[in-house]
């Protein structure tokens, strides 16, 4: 979903530009096509996310200092900031090592675990939520009394967040490696085993330099995923503040206790985060390609 | 693999044990509760349109983006991406300050009302259609529609013949995607569409206050409905994958 940018062709060749000859004759319709889908994008999206920006700066910076003044505010950024490290982390380390699974290896159940990878995109993070809660809740779930008679507690704690993250950001690197993955196919590795290296030479040193653009986009992908994840973390959370409430769910704490300013101004941080990842990924993308 | 079981396949086995663990009837009466259906229904009806005006509208902005040029392209581009990565929570206050705030420029205020859940159905479920069609069209030949051109076909009847045939697949793969993200939407609706019951509350909100008021058979019931239509919108892309893949 993510596919980015076809790299601005500066000057096209000859050859290019007959062929595109067609392409370039403007009629009524290619105005009037050109027209709605801006004006489409500027209503749903442009609009309304400079308007966030302008509330936030109705006061000039002030409300942002006062919301880094805010000892829970801070807390809450430091713990997005943090389960957003872990869950970018672990979805690095098992994202590689599942999407070497599924191209390498040849196993039964292959197909049914390819096509249930994709569940974290389509279900409800609420479910997602629920469905942590009742197997890892210190209560009654099923190992979370097991996990918590050892001291361990999952749900309402931070563990609970990062699981909670990790789950909705799950196939957001595999989706990305994959592909890469299947394109350079394995050619290079048998020649440097029939060279002598072993497993762990192969992947250091063939595997992972090809693929590391697609862990790049992955992480950044990931990463703005996880610090976004509202839904999923607000069931498993508990939302208690300044220990397990983050980022996101002090924008909905604060718009409905009528703190707008503050609301709009965390949203404004959440938002550039973002907005910085995915502009980072319209701009390294065309590079690889090249 | 153990890994994945562990945080995702175990999870969701449970939502559906305990979801029929209270046994059928059960399970149906909880489904069909008059507030609980009409959460359902909207969320459905909602996603359904919503899907296609994305079906209108996806194709339409992929075309401008790869077959024009113009001043200013790139920044429509980031634009496609901007719904995917903003926080549900932000995309929601976002649309609240255009569209649903007694300041508002244009003068509309539909928060707490049904077409706001259309409105964030429509803006988180963006890219989909559109970023599925794009590269099929980027490498979709000019060639054939110049020949059909040169054959006399009009334009309409080389877009229909030629363009939308081979669209197809991607328009109804963004289309599933996009349909499976809006029934599950939660994070832009809780500020904009005020969940007001048997108005603006949706499945993923009657969802969660089930949670709160401790009744997770309840909950556990209405997500595996959830779970089921994400499952089948799956297994309904698996298949057109393996079709535009045939296809090569």
């Amino acid at each position: 979903m993510a596919d980015t940018l076809m790299p601005e062709i500066v000057e096209a060749p000859p050859v290019e530009e007959r062929r595109r000859a067609p392409r370039v004759g403007r009629t009524p319709t290619t105005y009037v096509l050109r027209f709605v889908a801006t004006a489409y994008l500027f209503l749903l999206v442009a609009w309304p996310v400079s308007l966030v920006v302008t509330r936030t700066f109705d006061g000039g910076f002030a409300s942002i200092q006062s919301l880094l003044e805010d000892p829970d505010t801070v807390v809450a950024l430091q713990l997005s900031a943090y389960v957003a490290f872990f869950s970018v982390l672990i979805n690095t380390l098992f994202g590689v090592g599942i999407s070497l699974l599924l191209v390498r290896q040849q196993f039964p159940g292959k197909r049914v675990l390819n096509a249930l990878l994709d569940i974290p995109l389509s279900v409800s993070p609420i479910v997602v939520g629920l469905a942590l809660v009742l197997v890892y809740s210190g209560r009654n779930g099923w190992f979370g009394s097991a996990l918590s008679s050892i001291g361990f507690q999952v749900i309402f704690s931070t563990p609970g967040i990062i699981m909670a993250t990790t789950f909705v950001a799950l196939p957001l690197m595999i989706r990305e490696i994959v592909p890469v993955l299947e394109e350079i196919g394995i050619e290079q590795e048998q020649a440097a085993q029939s060279l002598g290296a072993n497993a762990m030479q192969r992947f250091w040193r063939i595997t992972l330099p090809s693929i590391k653009w697609g862990i790049v986009y992955g992480v950044v992908l990931t990463l703005a995923r996880s610090l976004g994840e509202f839904g999923a973390v607000k069931v498993v959370s508990g939302n208690v503040l300044g220990q397990t409430r983050t980022a996101t769910l002090v924008v909905e704490e604060k718009y409905l206790n009528f703190d707008q300013q503050g609301a709009y101004a965390t949203a404004f941080l959440l938002a550039m985060v973002s907005v910085a990842c995915i502009v980072v990924v319209a701009i390294i993308r065309p590079k690889n390609h090249a | 693999m153990i890994w994945f079981s562990a945080l995702v396949l175990i999870p969701l086995v449970a939502v559906v044990v305990t979801a029929i663990d209270g046994g059928w009837t059960v399970f149906w009466n909880t489904i069909t509760n008059g507030q609980t259906m009409s959460a359902i229904k909207l969320t459905v009806f909602t996603a359904a349109g919503v899907t296609l005006v994305n079906v209108i509208m996806g194709p339409l902005i992929a075309w401008v983006l790869v077959r024009d040029r113009f001043w200013g392209k790139s920044v429509l581009e980031v634009m496609i991406d901007i719904p995917f990565a903003l926080p549900t929570i932000v995309a929601g206050l976002v649309l609240l300050s255009l569209y649903g705030n007694a300041d508002s420029p244009l003068g509309i205020d539909i928060a707490n009302e049904r077409p706001a859940v259309f409105l964030a159905f429509l803006f988180v479920t963006l890219p989909f259609v559109v970023r599925m069609v794009q590269p099929v069209l980027e490498e979709l030949e000019l060639d054939v529609e110049e020949a059909a051109a040169s054959l006399g076909a009009s334009r309409m009847t080389t877009f229909r013949r030629i363009i939308l045939p081979s669209l197809t697949p991607a328009i109804a793969a963004g289309a599933a995607l996009s349909f499976a993200r809006g029934v599950s939407e939660y994070g832009s609706l809780v500020l904009l569409s005020g969940n007001l019951p048997f108005k603006t509350e949706v499945t993923s909100v009657r969802i969660l206050s089930s949670i709160e008021n401790d009744n997770v058979a309840a909950a556990a019931a209405v997500a595996t409905v959830l779970l089921a239509i994400s499952l089948a919108v799956i297994v309904l892309l698996d298949v057109l994958q393996r079709r535009v893949a045939a296809r090569g």
